[in-house]
This record gives C-alpha cells, sequence and structure tokens, in this order.
C-alpha cells in the first residue's frame, strides 16, 4: 500500500517537474508558478522515490 | 561523469563472481543512467557551443559517437566481464603484474581527483546566485576568481570529504534515487529555454552565428562523445560493474546513459547557453557558470539540481580516488587516502581550468587509461590464438611485466606529445593509443616472453 502510494507521489512528482516548464513554454504558466511547482516536485519526489525504487 | 554501485566494487574482489550473485539487466539500466547524468553535463553541452559545434555535428555527430560506444561497452567490455568476471584490478594484475596494478592505480586516482575537482567547479557555482559579490568562473576562467570562490570550493570539497570519509552509501542512494528527476531537471531546462526564445527549431538554434569558427568538426563530436568514457568501455574499468551481468547484453543498458546523459542532456545544456548568447549577449567564448542559468531557467529546482549532479558523482570518485591512492600505499589507513584525494580534489576544483577544459581532459584521461583496456582484449580474444600466454604475470609469478608497461607507456607519450605538441584534440588519441598498445604488447609478448618460461608456467 505504501509502495503504490509513494510510486503513485513519484510519477506526480515528475510530472510536476516537466508539465510546468511545456505550459510555461506555450504560455500558459507563470515562471514563479513553474518554479514553485518544480521546488515542490522536487520535495515530494526525494521523499517518494527511497519507497519504491530499489538500489541495487 | 562516473557514478556506480558501491556493492560490486566490494565483493568478489579476487575470485569470479558466482551465479547466485549475478544481476538482472535492470540494474545496469538505472545505474547506467544515473551515472551519466552528472554535474559535468552543465559543462559539456556549453562548451559545445563555445567550440562552434554545427547543429548536424552535434545532432548526428553525437548520436553516431554515443552508438559506438553502447557497441563497444556491448561487444567488448561485456563479452569479456561476463566470460571472466573478474575486476580489472584482479584481471590486471594476472598479465601485468601488482607493481604495474599499483601504478595504474596511481594514474587512475590522479585523473578521478580532477574528474572529481570539476565536479566541485560546478556544484560551486550553484551558490553563486546566493552571493551575488562573488565573481563566478566563465570559460576563460583558469584561476580563481577570488578569495570568495576560494572559500565556496572549500566548503563544498571539505563536505563531500567528510561524507565519503564516512562511506558514501547514502549519497549513493540519493544520487540512485535522483537520476530520473534530474534528466527531468535538463530537459525541463531546454522547454523553459524554447519557450522564451519562442522558437521550438532546435536545428536552428543550435546553428552557430554567421562568422563562427568551427572549432570542433562533425568528427570530433562523433569521437569526444565514443571516448569521453574511453577508461570505462575500451579502458576495461567496467569490468568490475558488468561482472555482475547474466549476459553480454547488459552492455546494452548503457544507452541509457549515452542517450539521456550524453544526447539529450548535453544537448538541453547547449541550449542554456544558446539562449544566454541570444538574449543577454554573453560572449560565447567566455559562456556562462551553470548555477547562474539554471537558475535563471527554473529557479530552486535546477540549483538543487546542479548541487545534487556535482555532488552524488563527486562523492564516490573521491571515494574510488582514495581506495586508489590506498592501492599504491597500502599502509596508510583508508581514511588518510580519502583525505587526501579530497584535499587534492578540492584544490583541482578551485582552479576553474579543469571544468573548463573538461572536452580537453576527457580526451587525456581516456588516452592514459584506454590503452590497458587493450593488453586486456589482446589476452582475452587473440592471446592463444597468436601464441601468447594469457595471463602471463600470474604464470610467470612476475611482480612487474616489463612488456605491459613499455606497451601501454610509448603510445601514451607519443599520444601526449601530438597533443601538447601538434595541439590534436586529445579525443582522437585513445583509440589509436589503445591499438598501438595492443600491437606493441603483442610483438614484444611474442619477442621477448621466452617460450621456455611460458610454457614451465602453465
Amino acid at each position: 500500500m505504501m509502495k503504490q502510494l509513494s510510486r503513485i507521489v513519484g510519477y506526480l512528482s515528475l510530472a510536476g517537474t516537466i508539465v510546468p516548464p511545456i505550459l510555461f513554454s506555450v504560455k500558459s504558466m507563470t515562471q514563479p508558478t513553474m518554479e514553485w511547482i518544480m521546488l515542490v516536485s522536487c520535495v515530494t519526489w526525494f521523499a517518494a522515490a527511497p519507497f519504491w525504487m530499489k538500489a541495487e | 561523469m562516473s557514478d556506480e554501485s558501491d556493492a560490486s566494487k566490494s565483493e568478489y574482489e579476487r575470485e569470479p563472481v558466482p551465479d547466485s550473485a549475478m544481476k538482472g539487466p535492470a540494474a545496469f539500466w538505472g545505474m547506467y543512467a544515473g551515472e551519466h547524468t552528472a554535474g559535468t553535463e552543465f559543462m559539456i553541452g556549453p562548451l559545445f557551443v563555445k567550440w562552434g559545434a554545427s547543429a548536424s555535428s552535434l545532432i548526428f555527430g553525437l548520436l553516431l559517437g554515443n552508438l559506438l560506444a553502447v557497441l563497444t561497452w556491448r561487444f567488448l567490455t561485456a563479452v569479456i566481464a561476463t566470460e571472466q568476471r573478474l575486476t580489472l584490478y584482479y584481471k590486471l594484475e594476472k598479465i601485468a603484474g601488482g607493481i604495474l596494478v599499483k601504478l595504474y592505480n596511481l594514474a587512475n586516482g590522479v585523473l578521478f581527483c580532477f574528474l572529481a575537482g570539476a565536479m566541485i567547479t560546478v556544484s560551486a557555482t550553484a551558490v553563486g546566485p546566493f552571493f551575488p559579490d562573488v565573481p563566478m568562473p566563465t570559460f576563460a576562467t583558469m584561476m580563481p576568481t577570488g578569495l570568495g570562490w576560494i572559500v565556496i570550493c572549500a566548503a563544498i570539497g571539505l563536505a563531500i570529504t567528510l561524507v565519503a570519509n564516512r562511506g558514501y552509501s547514502l549519497v549513493a542512494k540519493v544520487g540512485h534515487y535522483s537520476a530520473p528527476w534530474m534528466f527531468l531537471v535538463f530537459v525541463a531546462c531546454a522547454i523553459v529555454t524554447l519557450g522564451r526564445l519562442d522558437n521550438f527549431n532546435i536545428w536552428e538554434l543550435l546553428t552557430p552565428a554567421e562568422g563562427t569558427t568551427e572549432s570542433i568538426s562533425f568528427w570530433g563530436i562523433v569521437f569526444f562523445s565514443w571516448f569521453c568514457n574511453a577508461a570505462m568501455h575500451l579502458g576495461m574499468s567496467d569490468l568490475s560493474v558488468l561482472r555482475f551481468a547474466k549476459s553480454p547484453n547488459a552492455g546494452y543498458a548503457s544507452a541509457a546513459g549515452m542517450f539521456l546523459g550524453h544526447y539529450v542532456a548535453w544537448i538541453c545544456a547547449a541550449l542554456l547557453l544558446v539562449y544566454w548568447v541570444r538574449v543577454h549577449n554573453v560572449n560565447p567564448q567566455e559562456g556562462k557558470d551553470p548555477g547562474t542559468m539554471v537558475n535563471d531557467a527554473v529557479g530552486w529546482a535546477g540549483l538543487i539540481c546542479v548541487v545534487v549532479a556535482g555532488w552524488t558523482t563527486a562523492n564516490p570518485t573521491i571515494y574510488r580516488a582514495g581506495l586508489a591512492f590506498q592501492g599504491v600505499l597500502p599502509k596508510i589507513s583508508r581514511s588518510m587516502a580519502t583525505w587526501i584525494a579530497g584535499i587534492v580534489c578540492t584544490i583541482a576544483g578551485i582552479f576553474p581550468g579543469v571544468a573548463m577544459q573538461l572536452l580537453d581532459f576527457v580526451g587525456i584521461y581516456g588516452t592514459i587509461l584506454a590503452p590497458v583496456g587493450a593488453i586486456i582484449i589482446v589476452d582475452h580474444f587473440w592471446a592463444k590464438k597468436l601464441g601468447i600466454q594469457t595471463d602471463p604475470a600470474e604464470k610467470s609469478r612476475l611482480a612487474i611485466n616489463w612488456i605491459v608497461l613499455i606497451a601501454w607507456l610509448v603510445p601514451v607519450a607519443a599520444g601526449m606529445a601530438a597533443y601538447w605538441k601538434l595541439g590534436l584534440f586529445p579525443s582522437y588519441l585513445p583509440l589509436p593509443c589503445a591499438i598501438a598498445c595492443g600491437i606493441i604488447y603483442v610483438i614484444l609478448m611474442k619477442l621477448w616472453m621466452p617460450a621456455r618460461e611460458q610454457v614451465g608456467a602453465v
């Protein structure tokens, strides 16, 4: 359950890293909003990744 | 530009890897993807812009060079790794003797220090936006920019060395976790740049301004991307990693690092400088530090990416340099060896010239270390067919195999002379030096290794 939840958060975080720049580039988002979403996505990614990314 | 599993370095160092310890392909795809998306990628992309690389050279040259690198990993390194299942060091000891392994360790350790130094330089630029009074280095900067710069680099070097000294498993894990995110930050920087320039024609953006001197040709880029990791594939350093692979097809996993890190990430990083050249009129010969460019593009997430990318690759590099130094001087503790490596790295990082000359440095790195791999290739594939003893140092109980030393040093000396005297682009040198090394090794083994000794040693 925890692993599945963290996986979902992880994918959302990756989406939060790449989608805002796309929206910014087509002028559908401001730069400060994009930067904030990317920062939050960074934090959530590092919080979620250890629970489901197996360190080989 | 390098990172690898620590576990693979500490297990089965003097015996073949057993079946029970082998790993599936997923481990290698993840490792290569993380290893080759490093802080130095932020330097290499813009350096191509400085060198006036054309769009076709970048897009097709990098494609071909990276493909050749993947094929070298798959059909040379991975084949030997899965058939021998030994570390480079142990295999080299069998061929060259223990003393030569120490010499190799010394060369490897010093080169690792300069590489980690470049990563410290890149990480230090991420601190720049917080200290606007500290001048950040440009491509033209060879010396420290001032006391502030020295303090920043020393603090980062100290922190990385402290962590390396404690064992870097946490940082290795962070590096593993951060790989997919870091790659997307590179892509995000490029997308933001395209949007700001209101131009999604990458070909047009990568085309240098009229009148720009093309200092690196298509083949220069092919050879650079093929041999920037020459020590790892042709030089067989990755035997230590790929010996855990179930099949040589694990060599294809290097494609994750080559095409994500050394293709997409380099082009994304190049676009960052293109933006600064076009919008802020930055001179491409001077460039702009990665920290400032990434902060300007995507803010804090970008700065974190620069620090994480530099840190997660510099840390294991310092650790490995320490191990290499300890291999040379076994009486010193691992902690002392790591401190020596950390101090050398930090001094190298304080001088931005290393990072700013990265295209040259990685070529020299490959030129010095790749020829050793040629000797292993000869020993593995052709020694028996050519009537040469395999693993001669082990079978003849040699502490030093002088034939290996001559075969290694003569082409390297010639290659370095070609670089210093003729100004040859160093990435052209690893392949001819390795081929020459292999040929000299075969000739000298046939001439000097007495048949009696060979037979008697079997």
